[in-house]
């Protein structure tokens, strides 16, 4: 398996050789086989692969929800044994709880985990302020649009200071305008906070346009069918944003060859 | 606001206008129908007696209701007042529907947290769900005596199905919501708290709307078999000596108090639910 580019530093999230069966009455079923990945510090991974091929289900195992059945999945080093603080979820919508005001629900992990309420409570404003959402902080969810919504969902998730963000899809229930425009705006909080998040999609667009390497997955069972790293030549240096990365000269090229390499297990 | 500010300042329109007219006529219509089928259900059990198209002796008059309520408002050495005799029918309720709410909660709480005893004790739950709990009445009066038979059946007619609604509830809970406490490392305790309880709120207050009637029906039952207090043995006595004027006040009485404690759940519930 292709090791992190960042060669030197020892990596943040590593899966050797993971393998992932569910039981069932009707039989067992391999969702996962033999996953191997190295994520660097601060790097920005995006999983692809066609619905069902265990993409969520590799979150969840870095989460700790889920324990894998073969191999092992290492955080900083450690093997993951259940949920830490060092790792946020967001989930493909935001399951705002609607008994919760907009601040309440924010805080719902630091409060979980048994943090000190007022910072809590002080950082969440923050950060909701932070995402335009101020005015907004006693109001609830159902007040908010779909947006707005899926932007206390990332203040919820980083109230409680994660590492590592894990996002499954969490653009997937908006209309493609916002779609667009939260894209930009998570990605640019994520690569300011220095935060190693590994993104998984189906869209293909979004992958290569956000983050820094993309993996393909294959079909039932999932295996690392591709891996590769995302350049866009700039003046500066610097990495555009995703809708301006998607005006970038490179970027169909990458978009056709990932469009390939998923399009092979369809056939397969 | 003068005529001239609101043509300046483009207040609502006269299509909207006239819409919320037709609107406010509607709901008077309403109103009014409902009111005229009361009458006219008065009527006819006035009239028709009087008439002696039915025989007055089994339907009583509603005219009559009123002298016999103030008679019965009366304690006597052989009689209480009707006031202690509606407290004391109202009291079990709310003891007997607050009670299957506590322990109908509980024990889906548990049923919730050991999916295996679910599992083991289902069947069981749904026939004594579907059993006639008024079978139990001298069962209940043997065992539990007088007073404790009517909170007895009270909470036996409104407990299984309570367990039965709550659980439902319970098992609704969003599995997404679970994952999303689940990925912060909630415990099952906390899963309980801050997910799976608040989140069946609506499905509680559902379950305390139809605890309200049940416990009601296990008191009366109740009391036509063991009490000397309460609307049921007013009723009970009233027929056994034939005076329909007391068995159709207490009848009367009782519709007035279910609908009492309909309109107080409902307030309950509109506070609760503002945020819905």
């Amino acid at each position: 398996m292709q090791p992190s580019r960042q060669g030197g530093a020892p990596p943040k999230v590593e899966l050797r050789d993971v393998d992932l069966r569910y039981f069932g009455l009707e039989g067992e079923t391999e969702a996962l086989k033999g996953i191997s990945l190295s994520i660097a510090p601060a790097e920005f991974v995006a999983i692809i692969g066609q619905s069902g091929c265990g993409k969520s289900t590799l979150l969840s195992l870095i989460s700790g929800i889920l324990q894998p059945t073969g191999g092992a999945v290492l955080v900083d080093g450690k093997p993951v044994t259940g949920p830490t603080r060092k790792v946020g979820y967001m989930l493909q919508q935001d399951y705002l709880f609607e008994w919760r005001t907009i601040l309440e629900n924010a805080v719902l992990g630091a409060e979980i985990q048994g943090a000190d309420m007022g910072k809590a409570r002080a950082r969440a404003t923050q950060l909701l302020t932070r995402y335009g959402l101020g005015q907004f902080l006693h109001h609830r969810p159902r007040q908010l649009s779909g947006g707005m919504r899926q932007r206390v969902a990332l203040a919820r998730t980083l109230c409680t200071e994660p590492d590592i963000v894990l996002l499954d899809e969490p653009f997937s229930a908006l209309d493609s305008q916002t779609r667009l425009a939260l894209a930009d705006e998570v990605t640019e909080i994520l690569r300011r906070e220095g935060k190693t998040a590994i993104l998984v999609t189906h869209d293909i667009g979004e992958a290569i346009s956000m983050a820094e390497r993309v993996v393909v997955l294959s079909r039932r069972p999932g295996r690392v069918k591709s891996d590769r790293p995302i350049h866009f030549a700039t003046p500066d240096g610097a990495r555009p944003a995703p809708f301006a990365a998607r005006n970038a000269p490179e970027f169909n090229g990458y978009f056709n060859t990932l469009w390939q390499e998923l399009e092979v297990h369809v056939e397969g | 606001m003068s005529k001239a500010d609101l043509a300046t300042t483009a207040g609502p329109s006269p299509a909207y206008r006239a819409w919320l007219r037709r609107e406010r006529r509607g709901r008077l219509v309403v109103r009014a129908a409902q009111l005229a089928l009361l009458l006219l259900f008065l009527v006819l059990w006035e009239v028709l007696p009087r008439a002696h198209v039915v025989n007055p002796l089994f339907t009583s008059y509603p005219s009559a209701l009123w002298p016999t309520f103030l008679e019965l408002l009366k304690t006597t050495p052989q009689q209480a007042s009707i006031l202690a005799h509606t407290w004391s029918t109202v009291l079990a309720t709310i003891v007997g529907f607050s009670a299957a709410m506590l322990i109908g909660t509980a024990i889906a709480a548990a049923l919730w947290w050991w999916e295996g005893l679910y599992r083991v004790l289902d069947p069981y739950l749904v026939v004594a769900n579907a059993m006639p709990k008024t079978a139990f009445v001298p069962i209940f009066y043997i065992w539990l005596g007088a007073t404790l038979s009517i909170y007895g059946m009270s909470l036996a007619i409104s407990l299984f199905v309570t367990i039965l609604m709550i659980y439902n509830g319970f098992q609704g809970t969003d599995p997404n919501k679970v994952k999303l406490a689940q990925t912060f490392g909630a415990t099952k305790w906390q899963i309980l708290a801050k997910v799976v309880l608040p989140g069946s709120v609506p499905t509680l207050i559902a379950a305390l709307k139809v605890n309200v009637g049940l416990s009601l029906v296990g008191v009366v039952v109740g009391e036509f078999q063991s009490a000397s207090l309460g609307l049921g043995y007013l009723i009970q006595y009233g027929s056994q000596i034939f005076k329909l004027n007391i068995v159709m006040t207490a009848i009367t009485i009782l519709a007035l108090v279910s609908s009492v404690m309909y309109l107080a759940i409902s307030w309950f519930e509109a506070a609760v639910m503002r945020w819905r």
